[in-house]
């Protein structure tokens, strides 16, 4: 599903960020990447999705050679892997429905489908009333579950999420969690790189550890690990 | 590409002019004030191109003939003169119509001096007025016409006048015009051009996190792109259409108030139908053009993600 084989990661002007990283991640996993701010985590995720290439080594996402992909090749990779982020990432002018939608329209299907599947996911994460709200108007929690659900609309096989609860208290984030956790119960990857020690040692999921460029842990049902 | 989806396009790049509604706002009042100093401009520049080549059209050429030419041989020396080529028209003016004109032009407080030259002291030449085609020609077709006493004996033509001189001066002068006006308007293509991408490119910087966002669930580059081509374009009608319809309705006031008093100077401005949609049609044309053109430049850079 995703897996990297000696992957090194120095940006253009010098930093190194990754060095020797190899990892498989299966089907259906649940994955934590923790580690210091800086370690190397949001390269990580980003060598996923295709954000960043790899200086040297090689990375296979979903059957796709990440490293020999052609640019316009990377629009369909991005298509079956959702992202969230921290900070939501929704466009401000768009409603609840639009932001979901737009993920659709993108990869132009059918109208009749756009709609059906978009209020499917946005029952899913509970927002069905808030559909025509601007992101303004909504809540963090509210926010995260609508990019939560702009991220599975297109049905991805994996979910690349980079600091997801970074921003919200912790009801809200267990709200989150439970919510991850159910698209992960029905079969879609999840990575999700947190600082969280609270979720990562409660909801107890395979747990890679990333400190200077490189993975220093990786344990089934692990621990955070780190004071905070 | 599906219909529905350029359908899409053309609705989201609409949209998304009121969606950015001061941004939208700054890029098209910018092409609007840019295209209304072009506009301005070549109004002026065509006008005083126009002046110039009314000016060129004065030049004439004046054949003398000598007083003991015969009637048949006046008639054979016209027929050679039509023969050469560039010439468009030639009037005979007779001795007698020529101290008519001569009176006409020194007005009747002045008439006394040629008293006592009618009839048989008529002391002017018969002679041909030869207008040419193009005004730079006449040099040329004036040697042409003093050619034609070569081989006569006594030549029967005394002189050909064309204001020697004066003409080459005139020509200089409106060639300076010209080239100083096609420089302008030139310059300020390039000054509006470069303004009005700017302005664009700010709005769109400011858009660059639409951008990742749709790059990030899988947007193909053309479908990012044609939005901002449509809004770019739209962008580019609103802001043309303004200085076009003040040009038009201003330019015809203009060109009325002036008639009563240009005319006095027996000059002319260009009629709002004689400017034409030439103009006001390459001023929506720029702008539709510099629209399109400002958005996609500003878009590409963030394309290679």
């Amino acid at each position: 599903m995703i897996e990297m084989q000696d992957v090194w990661k120095a940006y253009p002007d010098g930093t190194p960020a990754l060095r020797e990283v190899s990892i498989k991640i299966d089907r259906n996993e649940f994955v934590y990447v923790v580690g210091p701010s800086g370690a190397g985590k949001s390269t990580f995720m980003k060598l996923i999705y295709r954000e960043e290439k790899p200086s040297k080594g090689q990375i296979f996402v979903n059957g796709f050679h990440l490293g020999k992909l052609k640019q316009r090749k990377i629009p369909f990779v991005r298509r079956n892997i959702g992202v969230i982020f921290q900070d939501f990432r929704l466009l401000p002018q768009l409603t609840v429905y639009e932001n979901v939608s737009f993920a659709m329209e993108v990869i132009e299907a059918p109208k009749k489908q756009i709609k059906k599947r978009t209020m499917e996911v946005l029952d899913l994460v509970k927002l069905k009333h808030k559909a025509d709200s601007l992101p303004s108007q909504l809540s963090g929690g509210e926010q995260q579950r609508t990019a939560i659900a702009r991220a599975i609309v297109n049905n991805p096989s994996v979910i690349i999420a980079d600091e997801p609860t970074g921003n919200l208290d912790p009801e809200t984030s267990a709200g989150i969690m439970r919510l991850l956790e159910e698209i992960n119960f029905r079969g879609t990857t999840i990575v999700m790189a947190t600082h969280n020690r609270d979720i990562v040692n409660s909801m107890r999921k395979r747990v890679v550890a990333i400190e200077g460029g490189t993975i220093v842990r990786d344990e089934q049902r692990g621990e955070y690990g780190y004071e905070i | 590409m599906k219909f529905r989806t350029l359908a899409r396009h053309l609705r989201e790049g609409c949209l998304n002019v009121i969606r950015n509604g001061w941004m939208s706002f700054a890029s098209a009042s910018a092409i609007a004030i840019s295209l209304f100093v072009l506009g301005v401009f070549l109004l002026l520049v065509m006008n005083v191109n126009n002046l110039a080549s009314e000016l060129e059209n004065t030049v004439e050429i004046r054949v003398h003939l000598d007083v003991v030419v015969p009637e048949e041989q006046i008639a054979s020396i016209q027929n050679e003169i039509g023969k050469i080529p560039g010439v468009s028209k030639i009037t005979f003016v007779s001795k007698e119509e020529g101290l008519d004109l001569l009176k006409e032009r020194l007005g009747e407080e002045n008439e006394d001096i040629i008293e006592g030259y009618e009839g048989d002291q008529n002391p002017l030449n018969d002679s041909f007025t030869v207008k040419v085609d193009e005004p730079r020609n006449v040099e040329a077709v004036a040697g042409q016409i003093e050619a034609i006493n070569s081989g006569q004996s006594p030549p029967p033509i005394v002189k050909v006048q064309y204001g020697e001189g004066y003409v080459e001066k005139m020509f200089a002068v409106t060639n300076m015009i010209r080239y100083v006006g096609i420089g302008l308007v030139i310059g300020l293509a390039f000054t509006a051009m470069f303004l009005i991408s700017n302005t664009i490119k700010l709005t769109i910087i400011s858009r660059r996190r639409e951008i990742s966002i749709m790059k990030l669930v899988g947007a193909t580059n053309p479908f990012i792109r044609w939005p901002f081509f449509v809004e770019g374009a739209m962008l580019g009608i609103i802001g043309a259409a303004i200085p076009v319809l003040v040009l038009y309705f201003g330019y015809g006031a203009i060109v009325e108030q002036s008639q009563v008093e240009l005319g006095l100077m027996m000059l002319q401005l260009l009629s709002v139908d004689q400017i034409g949609w030439k103009v006001f049609g390459s001023l929506l044309g720029i702008g539709v053009l510099i629209g399109i053109w400002g958005s996609m430049i500003s878009v590409r850079k963030f394309l290679k993600v």
